[in-house]
């Protein structure tokens, strides 16, 4: 390194951050450059691609530690103490003694980071010695070097199952269509495969491409975290703009998938690369429990300066007392006694270093190991796992735990959480004809049935052979098809267990066409442009198969998953680490199985998806030869051995699937999808080619996407678009019926009509149209495209006002229904969930019909149930409506007949009114209506709405909220809510990784609450209360010596025994017992789910037993210290003779306290609770046998043992521990005689055996819950399918009455449409 | 109780009882059922050891005088006042019955805070245990008895052994009006691991060389390698009755063991008959209104008399059996979930 002026190196520092700080930044090729010192090279100023996520450095991490744990205000008050403890009037033990404390709390927590901190630094450093191939002027090759070499400016090339180093712009594939596959679960979870494709512009069509002939300048945007958006050009040097967007970025992190190679530049390296940029830490969130604690420790303070007061005044009355100066009053040095006054002063800070145990501070660190040891049973809770993802429940934030036990209020939404979000193509309806696919409804019903009881018979048949199922599905004949459904299910659980691809299922594939329609579509005569009235039809079908980002891959290619280390979330939680070392140790049990593995996977968990084992060896060469020998679908298209049979596809939307299967039903397979061109082969066998020429993506605000393409037959350039209902019909030009010859029925009405049929069955709906545009309109407007699309500022907006410029006149085709199913469990969860006091808001953007069906199907709204239905247009209807209705409920409420059942009243709102409820002037009266509501479903709401909706809710009522949820559009309603739900589904990780808790179905809700919700609460509860509890009654100890030693502050208990009495004798069983407690079974927690109500509200942890538990303390220890007294009271005892009992009492009384509060006792309780006696007394025997002359002015030696000899000392103890624990063990026994609490009665249960244990639930349920009869009419549920026909109940509104009227204020009771009410004539 | 053979699944979790939560587990219930017999057998334990103790207790015997001389008519009245040095006085006292030995002899002080905190810091153990080097600098907790005016070091040091109790006594039986003197054995009333590991003189011989340049505590009458000259085994640090001080009481009323009575005529115990106790009063108690007192008692596998103990059982023992009476009450009026 030269020498370099100071003026210099600022000078260029200063530069760095301004080159980092503009918008733009403009990046060229480094190869120009390669060799050159650093100050000369052009891309200098931006990180490198070596990251660095540790908190320290080796050489100062004692200082910054440190420093970072001075930032609690417990260790200030430990410290604090020791200060105290220095200045010799106010001291109360040995100076260096008092050090102990602070340096074990410290030294703990230090070593714990410094752990922490390692772990990170070795996945950095892994990370950062992953080797890649960086293109090199020199070699005029792409030369292996490491990830921490890459840097801005660079020409990167992966291969096929790489992991991607930096961000990369795409310069080149080796794929003909120029498109590059990622899989981008490592970000986000999602397992279906993402194109990305070359920028545009820079056509290098050479097989091999070369970097140095790349010239142009890349200017991209400031780095931000936005996974979903990047914006930049490619300037070349005759000053030509072409634009890239998210589409050709490939990101850090990600795997190539199916593509051989890929080159790139790199735009952003290291920390500035989107992946890290998103990778936050563990969320820090407060409990409510934690909350109240913290008043509770202010109590504790209060108590602890009224002790110290006592003990100052009292030292000042004992010394003026005194008539004159006696023998015992030692002098300071000087010869000098301080006045009573000011001794008095002193003695109060003497005092407060005495009693400093009083303030918990240890239970700080309990509570936290007690939480990492309860997250640990969550997460290993078999019954939260789930076969299908192979997933467990994950805890995110790992300090809400007690909070599952308390929650009052659940927010769901409903796509992907109430229901599968696998969609499954029901019914469309094409120029104004229903066609209802009876067929197809039946397989489904049956599919589900044999779905339920295989799961039940699936360890005793034996294991199907492992053919796909894709192979033989559409070899089977449609008619017998339901016969064997029950083993095309089996064989999809065995044979593709980890189900990390989507839509694999036969139940979303298979489609079984109507036969009015296949007989429509497949005459003879049926030919393109043969006859004007088939076009529909085909036009339809067309867009079902082309409009969508579907991605084609072959049903038999292989996908290798590695799950790759996000350095830092991964070593940020204790919890993480624990997990870790299990994993570790069942490797050993594995590893001989995975030794053939790959040399740089070795970090990573390998999991092999196969469908068969030949194909691992040939991979395994893959990647350790980076020769290739694949099977990529891609590059096989081309070849004739591709059948329409063995295609699958992956969607980034279900429903896209799903209707993409449907076409292929109907013969309408889509074979092919490049950038450019979609290849869809016809009925008659026949390939058409349709060249793309743009995609207007979806997005929230147009709820629409078009693709444009060009016709290969006819040459016209044809825009299909398909879309939310009401986001089409807006749209409509002329009727696209209207120039057909005799027919002039208005299909637009006539479509709607089934659509609004569609939505009461709780169907997905989906608008299909169909526009051509001219060569005129066409020009003009890719130019405006071409414009928005290169454009930097306000780039969303111009591409968005192009589409819409675009979607205008459209003639409709048709519409779809898709079935999203229920999630399996789903109405017995919301059953459960209300009896446990739980109120269920559902909020959805689906239309209200969809909502309320799906409401009845999942028994969120019951049949008897008043259901309040509000929508109006303007504030002032709005509000007279909720004061009417607010006004009826209470009406309703106060009805002498409705006294005795619970008024069970329900609101559906839609969006529009739910923006007018909430705004300020109305939301108390909508939240006091919604508080009298059992359940409340709230549909067409923004995802902005869901979280305000909760904030509202949880801020005006002050009640524990849980938002759950699984898409990116609840990420809000998550964060909002006290705890946030993510369910990993279909639709990505966002809502995960915005979670404090994520499951993988919604049924393990009920579990999550119901039993380890309470449990984690009561135990905790219990635990804090008896912390509390421990360290008063301990304290409480020394405090009353203090009157018999004229308040001077002598501990009678050797000062290493108290501290090891906190450490060491009594901190592990309150810990287990919050760890392990378990006052009720697991089972019978889900069984009565009313026990929940117990922890609601304040819960076990209230102002009174926190109060009753100090009194006890106070008690005990009075009883502790003072039957001790007055035994040994006139003897010769010597002071640390004396503490000798007093410390085993209290040991004893503590344990036992909690040996009664302890509800079930396993082999881990009595090893601790007996460990921890012997503890006590071996090392209290072997301190006092070694430690001689040691620790003034204790004199420990030989103490314990003389008492142990003494009967004397066994008859105290034995006495003052019953005394001390009497009304305690009184108190439980006559309470648990005379008024057994809910859970106590729960307990007895428990002994029973399980078939009286059964029958007595049933009992009790129906006796407690005061509405038994109710729900024995409820106990068979409501087939969720909708195929029951049944008459449309007269009274029940029609759709058009919601969405004309003003407004409307529905209050219909018992009649309102069921699930399967709403099944009309279409059926027949 | 794992079940799982072949794990296919890399997260699944592992189906132990004790990941499942599903330990076998006792679960007691508190309710009247199982109490009742048991608080039945706690109350009769309670009151048979209860018994015991009392009986024990009530079997001890106990003789208490306070010579504090704070009465006019005290015997002791005359040597209250502090200015008077060297006083001697006489308690005259008669014993009905045998006194069965082996009779113990107590000092007794009450209000004398030998726990104040700053008082029981005020020694050097290192000092105590025969390190020299203590000798000459001994520790500052004992300040301000370190070091005498001139700058001496103290030895022994510190406000314990400054504030040592100095009233000796002489025991005599009258026997037809002749004083005769009763033996009191001065070995073995401070603990055996005190004397005999805890504190050590200085290895140098005599004693007397070890403690030059040090000055004697400022109310030592003589120094510390003078403290008995009948037995040279009993001075410096292991001095018995320096010991039996050293270890400091607990409460502020206390008793320190100061001779037993165990050889000669009076083995088998004091007989019947008059005796006198000759004071020599040294030790000033009234500037801080404490008491002083002698005791004779015999002791018991209990150890002295203490009649709380014996009481404390038999009431929480018959509380119990009561307790359990009521509950019997509750038990027969509630109905109890899990008999139902």
């Amino acid at each position: 390194m030269t020498w370099r002026s100071p003026l210099a190196v600022v000078r260029d520092a200063w530069r760095s951050q301004r080159a980092r700080e503009k918008d733009l930044r403009n990046l060229v090729s480094n190869l120009p450059y390669e060799g050159l010192e650093k100050a000369k090279q052009p891309n200098r100023y931006f990180p490198g691609n070596a990251i660095k996520t540790t908190k320290y450095t080796l050489l100062l991490f004692i200082p910054m530690n440190l420093f970072e744990q001075f930032h609690r205000l417990a260790n200030l008050y430990f410290v604090g103490l020791a200060i105290l403890n220095f200045i010799p009037v106010v001291n109360a033990f040995q100076p260096e003694v008092a050090l102990i404390p602070i340096c074990v709390i410290l030294s703990l927590t230090a070593l714990k980071d410094a752990w922490e901190d390692f772990r990170r630094y070795q996945s950095d450093r892994k990370l950062n010695n992953t080797p890649c191939l960086i293109y090199s002027r020199k070699e005029e090759q792409f030369t292996e070097r490491r990830w921490k070499d890459v840097r801005v400016g660079d020409f990167v090339k992966v291969f096929s199952n790489e992991i991607i180093p930096a961000d990369l712009l795409l310069l080149h594939t080796s794929d003909p269509n120029r498109v590059c596959l990622i899989e981008t679960a490592n970000l986000d979870g999602e397992t279906n495969l993402k194109q990305r494709r070359v920028v545009p512009g820079l056509c290098t069509m050479d097989p091999e491409f070369d970097p140095e002939s790349f010239n142009g300048v890349v200017v991209c945007e400031k780095p931000n975290n936005n996974l979903n958006h990047f914006k930049c050009y490619v300037e070349s040097p005759d000053k030509e703009k072409v634009g890239a967007g998210i589409e050709s970025l490939l990101l850090r992190g990600c795997t190539v998938r199916n593509t051989d190679h890929a080159v790139g530049f790199v735009v952003y390296a290291g920390h500035e690369t989107k992946s890290m940029l998103n990778n936050n830490g563990s969320r820090y969130k407060r409990s409510r429990l934690e909350r109240r604690l913290n008043i509770d420790v202010f109590f504790c303070l209060i108590l602890l300066f009224t002790m110290c007061l006592i003990g100052a005044v009292g030292h000042f009355v004992w010394l003026q007392a005194l008539p004159s100066v006696p023998p015992y009053l030692v002098p300071d040095s000087k010869g000098h006694l301080d006045s009573p006054a000011l001794s008095g002063f002193y003695m109060f800070f003497t005092m407060i270093i005495l009693l400093q145990v009083l303030i918990p501070i240890s239970l700080y660190v309990s509570i936290e190991l007690v939480k990492v040891g309860q997250i640990f049973f969550i997460t290993n809770d078999i019954d939260l796992y789930d076969e299908e993802t192979d997933s467990r429940m994950q805890c995110r934030a790992l300090n809400i735990t007690e909070d599952l036990g308390q929650i009052q209020y659940i927010f769901s939404d409903k796509t992907g959480t109430l229901t599968e979000n696998k969609m499954v193509f029901r019914r469309c309806s094409i120029m104004g004809n229903e066609y209802p696919h009876k067929e197809n409804a039946i397989r489904l019903n049956i599919l589900e049935e044999a779905e339920s009881e295989d799961e039940v018979l699936f360890n005793q048949r034996p294991q199907p052979s492992q053919t796909g199922w894709s192979l033989d599905a559409e070899d089977t004949k449609p008619g017998d098809k339901h016969h064997h459904p029950g083993i095309q299910r089996k064989s999809k659980v065995s044979g593709n267990a980890k189900g990390d691809v989507a839509f694999s299922s036969p139940l979303e594939t298979e489609v079984i066409p109507d036969r009015k329609l296949l007989q429509q579509i497949s005459r003879p005569e049926f030919r393109i442009g043969s006859r004007q009235e088939k076009e529909p039809y085909m036009d339809f079908f067309l867009a079902l198969a082309i409009c969508n980002t579907v991605v084609v891959s072959m049903a038999t290619a292989q996908r290798r998953r590695g799950s790759w280390f996000m350095p830092s979330s991964s070593t940020n939680n204790p919890l993480d680490t624990m997990s870790t070392w299990m994993k570790r140790a069942s490797r050993i049990f594995t590893c001989w199985r995975r030794k053939p593995k790959q040399k740089r996977a070795e970090d990573s968990v390998i999991e092999e998806d196969h469908f068969n084992a030949s194909v691992i060896r040939e991979e395994t060469e893959d990647v350790n030869g980076l020769q290739t020998c694949s099977l990529h679908a891609l590059s096989q298209f081309k070849k004739p051995a591709l059948t329409s049979d063995n295609v699958r596809y992956e969607a980034e939307s279900p429903d896209e699937a799903a209707l993409v299967y449907a076409a292929k039903a109907y013969g309408f397979t889509l074979l092919a999808r490049t950038p450019d061109s979609v290849t869809v082969r016809l009925p008659s066998g026949e390939d058409l080619v349709f060249e793309v020429l743009d995609t207007l993506a979806f997005d929230s605000n147009r709820k629409r996407m078009s693709v444009l393409v060009r016709h290969p037959k006819t040459g016209e350039y044809v825009l299909y678009t398909k879309g939310a209902d009401y986001a089409i019909m807006e749209l409509l030009g002329t009727p696209y019926a209207e120039h057909l010859s005799g027919s002039q029925k208005n299909i637009a009405a006539e479509t709607q009509y089934f659509l609004d049929c569609y939505a009461k069955e709780g169907l997905r709906t989906l608008c299909i149209t169909k526009k051509v545009v001219s060569d005129k309109e066409f020009e003009s407007w890719s130019v405006s495209r071409r414009k928005a699309l290169a454009a930097i500022e306000k780039r969303e907006e111009l591409v968005m006002d192009t589409a819409v410029q675009l979607e205008t006149n459209l003639s409709l085709l048709g519409a779809t229904g898709i079935e999203d199913r229920l999630q399996e469990s789903v109405p017995d969860t919301i059953l459960a969930l209300r009896e446990a006091g739980i109120q269920v808001w559902v909020l959805t953007g689906d239309k209200p019909e969809t909502a309320v069906n799906i409401g009845y199907a999942c028994r969120l709204l019951e049949e008897e149930d008043l259901v309040i239905n509000m929508s109006c247009k303007n504030k002032l209807n709005c509000t007279s409506i909720l004061d009417c209705t607010l006004e009826e409920v209470r009406r309703y409420s106060a009805d002498p007949r409705n006294v005795d059942t619970t008024p069970d009243i329900s609101l559906v709102i839609d969006g529009r009114t739910l923006a007018m409820a909430l705004s300020s002037d109305l939301q108390s009266r909508f939240v006091d209506l919604a508080r009298r509501c059992r359940s409340v479903l709230c549909c067409r709401v923004t995802p902005l709405q869901k979280s305000k909706v909760v904030k509202v809710v949880r801020e005006k009522l002050k009640v524990m909220t849980l938002a759950v949820g699984d898409g990116a559009n609840d990420v809000n309603m998550i964060q909002a809510a006290d705890i946030g739900v993510g369910i990993s589904g279909q639709e990505g990780m966002q809502a995960v990784m915005a979670s404090d808790f994520a499951i993988s179905r919604f049924k393990h809700l009920r579990k999550l609450l119901l039993v380890h919700g309470h449990w984690c609460y009561s135990r905790l509860a219990n635990m804090i209360i008896y912390f509390f509890y421990k360290n008063v009654a301990y304290v409480n100890l020394l405090f009353w010596y203090q009157f018999f030693c004229g308040f001077s502050g002598t501990a009678m208990i050797d000062y290493w025994l108290m501290i090891f009495f906190n450490l060491f004798f009594t901190s592990v069983p309150p810990i287990m017992f919050g760890i392990m407690d378990k006052d009720v079974s697991a089972e019978i927690l889900m069984g009565v789910p009313e026990l929940y109500r117990t922890g609601q509200g304040s819960g076990e942890y209230t102002f009174s037993t926190f109060w009753i538990s100090i009194l006890d303390a106070f008690y005990q220890s009075l009883v502790c210290f003072f039957i001790p007294y007055l035994a040994y009271q006139d003897s010769d005892i010597d002071v640390f003779t004396f503490g000798t009992p007093l410390n085993t009492i209290s040991l004893f009384t503590i344990l036992l306290h909690l040996s009664i509060e302890i509800k079930s006792w396993t082999v881990v309780h009595w090893a601790i609770m007996l460990g921890s006696v012997a503890l006590y007394f071996i090392v209290t025997l072997a301190y006092s046998a070694i430690c001689i002359t040691c620790n003034p002015p204790s004199n420990p030696y030989w103490i314990l043992q003389s008492q142990m000899a003494d009967p004397i000392f066994y008859l105290i103890c034995i006495i003052t521990t019953v005394v001390a624990l009497l009304p305690r063990y009184m108190f439980h026994v006559l309470r648990n005689s005379i008024t057994p609490s809910p859970l106590l009665q729960a307990r007895c249960l428990d002994r029973l055996n399980s078939c009286e244990r059964d029958l007595f639930i049933k009992e009790w349920r129906g006796f407690r819950g005061g509405g038994y009869v109710k729900r024995s009419r409820l106990s068979t549920p409501p087939s969720p399918t909708l195929e029951t026909p049944m008459d449309n109940s007269p009274q029940s509104p029609s759709a058009s009455d919601i969405l004309e009227d003003e407004f409307v204020l529905n209050v219909i009771t018992e009649n309102y449409q069921g699930p399967g009410h709403t099944k009309d004539s279409l059926v027949t | 109780m794992v079940k799982e053979e072949q794990p296919e699944s890399v997260n699944r979790p592992d189906n132990t009882a004790f990941t499942q939560q599903r330990l076998p587990a006792w679960q007691p219930m508190l309710s009247a059922g199982i109490i009742i017999p048991g608080f039945v057998l706690i109350g009769l334990a309670f009151i048979g050891i209860g018994v015991a103790l009392f009986v024990t207790s009530r079997s001890i015997q106990m003789l208490e005088m306070d010579y504090t001389g704070y009465e006019q008519n005290s015997p002791c009245f005359k040597c209250s006042d502090e200015s008077v040095k060297n006083c001697m006085c006489n308690l005259d006292f008669n014993i009905d019955t045998l006194f069965k030995g082996p009779v113990f002899f107590y000092y007794g002080l009450s209000n004398y805070f030998q726990n104040f905190r700053r008082y029981g810091v005020s020694k050097d153990l290192d000092q105590l245990s025969g390190d020299m080097d203590a000798f000459l600098d001994p520790t500052s907790d004992c300040a301000p008895y370190q070091y005498d005016g001139n700058n001496k070091p103290i030895v022994p040091c510190g406000a314990v052994a400054n504030s040592m109790f100095n009233d000796t006594f002489k025991l005599y039986q009258i026997v037809k009006g002749v004083k005769k003197l009763v033996p009191l054995d001065g070995k073995g009333i401070a603990w055996w691991t005190d004397y005999n590991i805890k504190y050590r003189n200085p290895t140098v011989k005599p004693l007397k060389n070890a403690f030059n340049g040090t000055v004697k505590p400022l109310n030592w009458p003589k120094p510390a390698y003078e403290l008995d000259p009948s037995d040279p085994a009993n001075n410096g640090f292991i001095n018995q009755d320096f010991l039996v001080w050293l270890r400091t009481a607990a409460l502020p009323n206390f008793s320190k063991l100061y001779r037993r009575i165990t050889e000669g005529d009076y083995a088998e115990g004091l007989p019947a008959g008059n005796y006198s106790l000759e004071i020599a009063y040294n030790y000033p108690v009234l500037s801080f209104d404490g008491r002083k007192k002698v005791v004779f008692s015999n002791v018991s596998w209990m150890g002295g008399k203490n009649e709380f103990l014996g009481i404390a059982y038999l009431v929480i023992g018959s509380m119990c059996v009561v307790m359990s009476i009521v509950m019997l009450i509750v038990y027969a009026k509630f109905k109890f979930p899990e008999e139902d």
